[in-house]
């Protein structure tokens, strides 16, 4: 099974205006204009579901101020030896 | 399944909704890739990001961005055309801490907001502006701005801008980087994904610089008008780098601290320090309300340029004012500073003056005919007409009025200065009136007068017409002679 992507993308398609210049922005090509229209009659971007880096580029790009939420993964949580030990590394710092 | 967490989303200085009409409340009102949009983001995050939301002034423009209060959940205010840097700086000067922000498009400000503002830059108001160039006019359908490039076409230049017809195009932040005030001005453009962050960045960066206080801060924003220049969004995006770029180069043509600037409030001197009857600072006890009330005068000094009118009048609503009276002195006078007539309206009360405007005096100095003919009819029945003659004109009257001839340019020949005529009228008129005591007529004239010995012939020209009154000729046989 492929990892999960770092990034994700989510788009509000009551916001987009289909646009398309996050399509263009998108370092990986994650995303694209769905085929279906809006009950505005646009086109909306959607992400593919695969790739996103997590970046933010898209959302910089978007002109809508909330048409774009862009997510990062979090780290996976440090063990209870991890922890010690950099506690450790701080103490004799 | 792993956790994700937000790394970008809308703005909390954005509204939820934007209430500018019943449908459509979650879209801003901008053409799909404009770069209205973009630039409202990186201000917004940039606001919340340094904490500024509670202080923040926003000054929309005419223009597209015209309806940016709809947006912001922030002070707002929307400026007539051009006005922008004249609002802010109203609002900067009046609520120094707060946070003001103009937003301007190029027709907005390169054009009829040219003028306002130079001078905010020129003066280093403290604010920022974000002007936001696209080479045209948007919201009006795409005419020619002054920042249109050479050969650009738009409705009003609809074979292209040509030099020899419209000019070239306005480099605003170079031409702004030719003053000294600004501290920040720089140029960057939303052509692609490197130049949009280097956006973000100029912008936080001018916000920083005023929450410090730092000085006037201007960012030009390079913006792709899609609609207007009829190209994909896409399309627009590289039309900026590749048309406007080298036009309107990039890069920070400001980037510098001034020193401290002092205090910008003007000197606040009282009334008596300005009619040096104190030190500078001293309280003002050397101004006396008056023991009794005097009674108020409304008069007309009028005459030809030359002759003192305007300075009479000062001198008598300086009197006035040693006297605790409330004055006005309102002086009216042609572009010749001698010769022309002249006159000045002169207003001593004892309760804040409504109006400056004297339409029916209680006196009329009138120091020559014309002035005699031309104000005689307006004078209050009952008033008072005094006349720089030995009789009024053959068969002219004043019948509401009484009337002293006092001839003050011949006494003033004989005292040895013509230009003391003033003051013999104002020793007649003193004389006449009881408005004010006489001897503050020689304290105001000795801070006016440096020289001792003209100070003197003004001492007894001031005599002279107080005598020239006591010696008059009952005024009802001069009126009917």
């Amino acid at each position: 099974m492929p990892s999960e992507p770092r990034g994700k993308v989510t788009i509000n398609s009551n916001e987009c205006k289909g646009c398309g210049l996050c399509v263009d922005a998108c370092p990986p090509k994650c995303l694209e204009l769905a085929p279906e229209l809006t009950p505005y009659g646009v086109h909306p971007a959607r992400y593919l579901g695969s790739a996103c880096t997590g970046c933010g580029i898209c959302f910089y790009a978007c002109p809508e101020p909330g048409a774009i939420t862009v997510y990062r993964m979090m780290p996976p949580p440090k063990s209870p030896a991890t922890l010690s030990q950099e506690a450790n590394r701080a103490a004799t710092l | 399944m792993s956790d994700y967490r937000v790394i970008e989303a809308k703005s909390s200085v954005f509204f939820d909704r934007y209430e500018r009409k019943p449908e459509l409340q979650q879209q801003t009102h901008y053409c799909p890739g404009c770069g209205h949009g973009v630039v409202h983001k990186l201000i917004a995050e940039a606001i919340e990001d340094l904490g500024l939301q509670d202080r923040t002034i926003l000054v929309s423009p005419v223009g597209c961005s015209v309806f940016a209060y709809y947006y912001f959940n922030t002070g707002n205010v929307q400026a007539a055309h051009g006005r922008t840097p004249a609002v802010a700086t109203a609002l900067k000067r009046s609520h120094p801490e707060s946070i003001v922000i103009g937003y301007q498009g190029d027709g907005d400000l390169a054009a009829i907001g040219m003028s306002e503002i130079v001078h905010a830059a020129n003066r280093g108001e403290k604010f920022t502006i974000f002007f936001v160039n696209n080479a045209i006019y948007g919201m009006t359908g795409g005419q020619m701005a002054p920042t249109t490039l050479v050969g650009q076409m738009s409705t009003t230049t609809p074979w292209g801008r040509r030099p020899s017809n419209e000019g070239f195009p306005l480099h605003m932040a170079e031409l702004l980087a030719t003053l000294e005030a600004p501290v920040y001005i720089e140029r960057v453009a939303l052509c692609d994904n490197k130049n949009i962050m280097r956006t973000r960045k100029a912008v936080r960066k001018a916000l920083e610089l005023q929450r410090d206080a730092a000085g006037f801060s201007f960012v030009e924003i390079l913006s792709p008008c899609p609609t207007i220049w009829k190209m994909t969004p896409a399309e627009a995006r590289n039309w900026v780098a590749e048309k406007m770029l080298p036009v309107f180069p990039l890069g920070v043509l400001r980037d510098r601290k001034l020193p401290p600037s002092g205090n910008a409030v003007p000197p606040q001197h009282s009334v008596a320090e300005l009619l040096e009857l104190a030190a500078p600072g001293e309280a003002p006890s050397t101004l006396q309300p008056p023991r009794a009330p005097l009674p108020g005068l409304a008069v007309n000094i009028a005459g030809f340029g030359g002759q003192g009118i305007l300075l009479l009048g000062q001198v008598l609503a300086e009197m006035g004012l040693r006297a605790g009276q409330e004055v006005s002195w309102l002086p009216s006078y042609g572009p010749e500073m001698r010769s022309g007539s002249a006159h000045c309206h002169v207003c001593l009360a004892n309760e804040r003056v409504g109006s400056p405007l004297v339409e029916h005096p209680q006196v009329l100095v009138a120091m020559n005919e014309p002035s005699l003919r031309k104000f005689a009819a307006q004078v209050a029945a009952d008033g008072l007409v005094l006349y720089n003659r030995d009789a009024l004109p053959a068969g002219f009257s004043v019948p509401q009025a009484r009337v002293y001839c006092v001839p003050a340019s011949e006494i003033a020949d004989r005292l040895g200065a013509a230009k003391t005529a003033n003051m013999v009228m104002l020793g007649a008129l003193l004389e006449l009136t009881h408005a004010l005591p006489a001897e503050t007529a020689l304290a105001v004239l000795q801070t006016k007068v440096r020289n001792p010995a003209l100070l003197e012939i003004n001492r007894h020209a001031l005599d002279a017409g107080a005598e020239r009154i006591r010696k008059a000729v009952p005024p009802a046989i001069l009126t009917t002679a």
